[in-house]
């Protein structure tokens, strides 16, 4: 894991005491909400439906067991007992009071911790593979390129105010478990014919209301020209993204409305002035970070597990991921729980999986964007051991990719943006299909559901996806199929016209038949799909 | 009725105008009529509530009052999958209110 150094804490400690003086000056009245707002927005601090809501990155997913011990405990103290993990790898905490908030983010801050650049028109957290260091398929380990990338984009001057929020991604797999190509700039470390390492770049994805593919940019960046070849895309962007229409203002627009071949081309000339100018930080830099993602101290142990209990190997099966060592694997703790709300943990679970990642994982953590929790390194021999502990806890679902791992986004229970409620969808599709035993038969479904065309639940992405609106002051839900945010990615197409809560869940369990029906051999709903088209699936919604 | 409301500057918390002051039940809310906009300034102005707005709203048969659309209700009530955290943990029949 990455540890600040001096500068880093540094920095970090002097944000927290600048807000702790503007929120005293919010407080007092010297600021006025309209002034104060955008201080507020960069410290990751939001007004949501019932309280502030506080948004704390976790870089790249990835954290140790004191910082999600202390997330834990800042549940517990400042909120009411919970928080949420959410698709941008980060937590939210829901019930958050002001004059509290440099307080958290003073305990945050002694566990290098923060919510810089978590909201606001700047770069985000940087994402990455949850599986990163861990999986057996990867390239090398994609975090010391997003590490260089977030000190970089950190208080970049430059890109403080851009048009628009701008998240990047960055993975080191032929297989994508990031959803890349739905991120302003997906990066993805690559080797070239000579057997060079680099950057394949991506532009221009995104979700939100028009949701894009990013095209490819450029097949591959020298690992020396990286950061330079990134500000030269910011540049472009910043320079002509559609400040005046908030709607129009991500880059996925300019990529589009420019073609990629132009936008290439402007990228490329600026590419090549900004590296007569030498702004790229010393290779020396990338080899500075790179030993905090050493490996840990891998053991050869036992390489299969006892399959008696049927449960055990049911988790085991569903909720694995092979490892690059072979006595190792990485395991995911699911934060969706049959009729629960999808990424949402107490207080207790989060110190819970805290020890048991100190316990059984070398101290390390990822969130995954799917909202849940990964212990990357995990020994084979002590896979009963961790499930017997999550058990108990109600931890141990062993729904990994199935219909019930579903993505959900706060929706109107909490956000203010929303048109439709989110999560009771989720809890009842799950209800549903884990009591009727169909969630077994339908194997790999992904199910993805917004409460407002925003798409933070990634609702173009999904298999099925589901967007909350608003028809007449009503709740009401457009069903989507065919989307994918995998190294196949595609965006979903909607099926027709929208369905009440109760007419949504029926439509949800009406395509699963009809793929049941329909499937050939091994093919998952979306390969089903696929190959016969939206047709079958009308017919028997509308038909 | 048009109805006042806002969050609470410190804590967050959903508030209602009554007329006379802040409350956190919606069903203390009073008809804020012509004065609205003159009260929301005001309030503002002086810090007792944070990013406040006019609503539509309708006092029931029973005295109590019920915002025009679901987010007003949602915020009045709290997080609908969360009842234990709602304003009324105890009452069975709380959520029906929502829809
Ligand atoms: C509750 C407070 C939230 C607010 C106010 C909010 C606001 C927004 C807005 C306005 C957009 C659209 C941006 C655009 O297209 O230009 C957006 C997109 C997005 N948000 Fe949120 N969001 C919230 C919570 C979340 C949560 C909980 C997640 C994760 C579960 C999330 C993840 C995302 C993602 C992945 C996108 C779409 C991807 C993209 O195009 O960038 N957001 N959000
Ligand atoms: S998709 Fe809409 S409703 Fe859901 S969290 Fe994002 S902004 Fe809120």
């Amino acid at each position: 894991m990455y540890k600040y150094d001096s500068y880093d804490q540094a920095m970090v400690d002097a944000r927290v005491e600048e807000f702790r003086d503007q929120a005293r000056r919010r407080l007092e009245g010297s600021l006025s909400e309209d002034e104060f707002k955008p201080l507020r927005l960069m410290n990751g601090l939001y007004l949501q439906l019932h309280a502030y809501m506080l948004r704390v990155a976790i870089p790249y997913g990835t954290l140790n067991s004191e910082q999600m011990s202390v997330l834990g405990d800042i549940a517990d103290k400042y909120d009411r007992g919970y928080g949420h993990f959410t698709t941008r790898q980060n937590l939210q905490y829901n019930w958050i009071k002001l004059e509290d908030t440099a307080d958290i983010l003073a305990d945050l801050a002694k566990v290098e911790m923060h919510a810089i650049q978590t909201s606001g028109n700047c770069i985000r957290n940087i994402s990455s593979d949850h599986f990163a260091g861990a999986s057996h398929d990867e390239l090398v380990d994609p975090r010391p390129y997003a590490e260089l990338m977030r000190q970089w984009s950190s208080f970049h001057p430059e890109f403080t105010y851009l048009p628009r929020k701008f998240k990047i991604c960055v993975i080191a797999s032929e297989k994508d478990r990031a959803a890349m190509r739905l991120h302003d700039i997906g990066v993805q470390i690559v080797k070239n014919e000579t057997g060079e390492i680099g950057a394949r770049f991506y532009a221009g994805g995104g979700m939100g209301r028009t949701p894009m593919i990013a095209p490819m940019i450029r097949e591959f960046v020298p690992l020396d020209q990286l950061i330079t070849y990134a500000e030269a895309c910011l540049r472009v962007y910043n320079r002509y993204g559609r400040r005046d229409n908030k709607y129009k203002a991500r880059i996925k627009i300019l990529v589009h409305e420019l073609g990629r071949d132009e936008y290439v081309r402007q990228v490329e000339e600026e590419f090549a002035h900004m590296l007569e100018q030498g702004v790229e930080p010393p290779l020396e830099e990338i080899a500075r970070i790179k030993p905090f993602f050493a490996d840990p101290a891998f053991e050869d142990g036992p390489k299969q597990v006892d399959r008696s209990d049927p449960d055990f190997a049911l988790w085991v099966d569903r909720n694995t991921n092979r490892h690059k060592h072979d006595s190792y694997v990485s395991a995911v703790i699911s934060l969706k729980p049959v009729g629960g709300i999808p990424g949402d943990a107490t207080g207790d679970q989060m110190r819970l999986m805290a020890k048991l990642a100190k316990q059984y994982s070398f101290d390390e953590l990822r969130i995954m964007h799917t909202q849940n929790v990964v212990l990357p390194h995990v020994k084979i021999g002590d896979l009963h051991a961790l499930w017997t502990e999550l058990e108990a806890a109600g931890l141990g679902s062993p729904n990994l990719d199935t219909i019930e791992d579903m993505i959900a986004c706060p929706g109107l229970d909490y956000c203010a943006l929303a048109n439709a409620r989110s999560i009771p969808l989720a809890q009842r599709i799950s209800e549903r299909f884990d009591a009727s035993g169909k969630t077994e038969k339908l194997g790999e479904l992904k199910l993805k559901i917004s409460g407002c065309i925003n798409a933070c639940g990634h609702h173009h992405a999904g298999h099925i996806g589901i967007l909350g609106v608003d028809k007449k002051g009503l709740e009401n839900y457009q069903l989507s199929l065919g989307g994918s945010e995998a190294e196949d990615t595609s965006l979903a197409k909607i099926t027709g016209p929208g369905f009440t809560e109760d007419g949504v869940i029926e439509a949800v369990d009406k395509v699963t038949d009809v793929y049941l029906d329909q499937r050939e051999g091994e093919e998952r709903f979306l390969d089903t799909y696929r190959r016969i088209g939206m047709a079958p699936f009308k017919e028997a919604l509308y038909g | 009725m048009r109805v006042l409301t806002g969050n609470d500057l410190k804590t967050g918390d959903v508030i209602w105008w009554t007329g006379e002051g802040w409350s956190r039940h919606v069903d203390a809310a009073a008809d804020a009529g012509e004065t609205a906009e003159q009260v929301l300034a005001a309030e503002e102005a002086a810090l007792r509530v944070n990013v406040p707005y006019v609503i539509d709203a309708a006092r029931e048969a029973d005295g109590s009052v019920r915002p025009a659309h679901i987010k007003d209700r949602i915020r009045a009530l709290g997080p609908t999958v969360r009842p234990d955290l709602t304003l009324k943990p105890k009452d069975p029949e709380a959520l029906d209110w929502i829809i």
